[in-house]
C-alpha cells in the first residue's frame, strides 16, 4: 500500500514526511511494546502504535522502518518530529484505535509479518 | 576507528544517541544493511539497559577492517543471576521504564540475537560489562 492510502483509510494527518506519501509498505506491525518491535526481522513495514515518545522514533531508526502512525489521537512532539525528519521518516496519526486502525489495514490489503 | 560516549541512568531522552551516531559511521563505511541493523539493535538494547537499570555508563566502540567491537559499561546494580537474565521475558524493569516501552525482559536475548559475540560480566552493585562483537 502506498503511504497515502494509509493516511487515507486511518483517515489520519501527516505531521512529516509528507513527501513521502507516494512510498509503497508491504506490511505493517502494531505494538505499544518497542522490545517487540527490535525483534523484528523485516523491514519494509509501518509501525502502529500508540506510544507516542522519542523511543518509538528512535526504535524505528535502529529498525530501519520508515514510516508510523500514531494512534488513539496522539500528537508527536516537536523533538520527535524533528528526529523523524532527521532519518527521512513518515509519521502519520490517526484519531481511531489500535484495534481499529490495524482492522481498516487489515482489509485494505496490508499483510502483516506474522 | 574508536568512538566514546557515556550514557546518563533515567536519561530517556538521550538513549539511542550513541547507536544512532554509530549507525552513520557505519552507513559511511558502506557495511551491509543488514549487518547495521544488527549491530545497532544490539547497541540499542545495550544503552536502554543501562538506562533502565543503571546510574551511568560509557559505550566504547572499535571499528576495525573486518568487525566491531562495542563495549557497554556501566556503574550500577549489576545482574545476579546472567542466566536468569538472559531468558526471554524474565525482567526487573520498573513501572517507568514499561510505560517508554521496554522492561519487557526482551533485550539481552535480542543482544544476543543480533550480536555475533556476546559477553556479560556483572557484579552486584558495581555494575555490569557487556561486550559485543559484529564481523562484517
Amino acid at each position: 500500500m502506498k503511504l497515502k492510502e494509509i493516511a487515507a483509510v486511518l483517515n489520519a494527518t501527516t505531521s512529516c514526511g509528507a513527501d513521502k506519501l507516494e512510498e509503497e509498505v508491504e506490511m505493517g506491525y502494531s505494538s505499544d511494546l518497542m522490545s517487540d518491535v527490535l525483534t523484528l526481522d523485516t523491514d519494509n513495514l509501518i509501525l502502529i502504535t500508540g506510544l507516542v515518545n522519542l523511543q518509538a522514533i528512535r526504535t524505528a531508526e535502529m529498525a530501519d522502518i520508515r514510516a508510523i502512525v500514531f494512534v488513539r489521537n496522539k500528537r508527536a512532539t516537536e523533538q520527535m518530529i524533528e528526529l523523524a525528519l532527521e532519518n527521512g521518516m513518515c509519521i502519520l496519526e490517526s484519531p481511531y484505535s489500535l484495534f481499529k486502525s490495524s482492522g481498516l489495514l487489515f482489509q485494505a490489503g496490508l499483510k502483516p509479518i506474522y | 576507528m574508536k568512538l566514546l560516549f557515556s550514557i546518563q541512568g533515567g536519561d530517556f531522552t538521550h538513549a539511542g544517541h550513541p547507536s544512532s551516531e554509530v549507525k552513520k559511521v557505519l552507513k559511511q563505511l558502506d557495511i551491509d544493511g543488514k549487518t547495521i541493523k544488527n549491530i545497532v539493535i544490539a547497541l540499542y538494547e545495550a544503552e536502554v539497559n543501562v538506562v533502565a537499570h543503571a546510574w551511568k555508563g560509557t559505550v566504547s566502540v572499535e571499528i576495525d577492517e573486518n568487525k566491531i567491537t562495542i563495549w557497554v559499561e556501566d556503574e550500577g546494580p549489576g545482574i545476579a543471576d546472567i542466566d536468569l537474565a538472559m531468558q526471554a521475558g524474565y525482567s526487573t524493569a520498573s513501572t517507568k521504564v514499561r510505560a517508554m516501552g521496554f522492561g519487557a525482559g526482551m533485550g539481552l536475548p535480542n543482544m544476543k540475537k543480533n550480536a555475533d559475540e556476546l559477553l556479560i560480566e556483572s557484579e552486584v552493585d558495581k555494575g555490569t560489562k557487556v561486550k559485543m562483537v559484529n564481523y562484517f
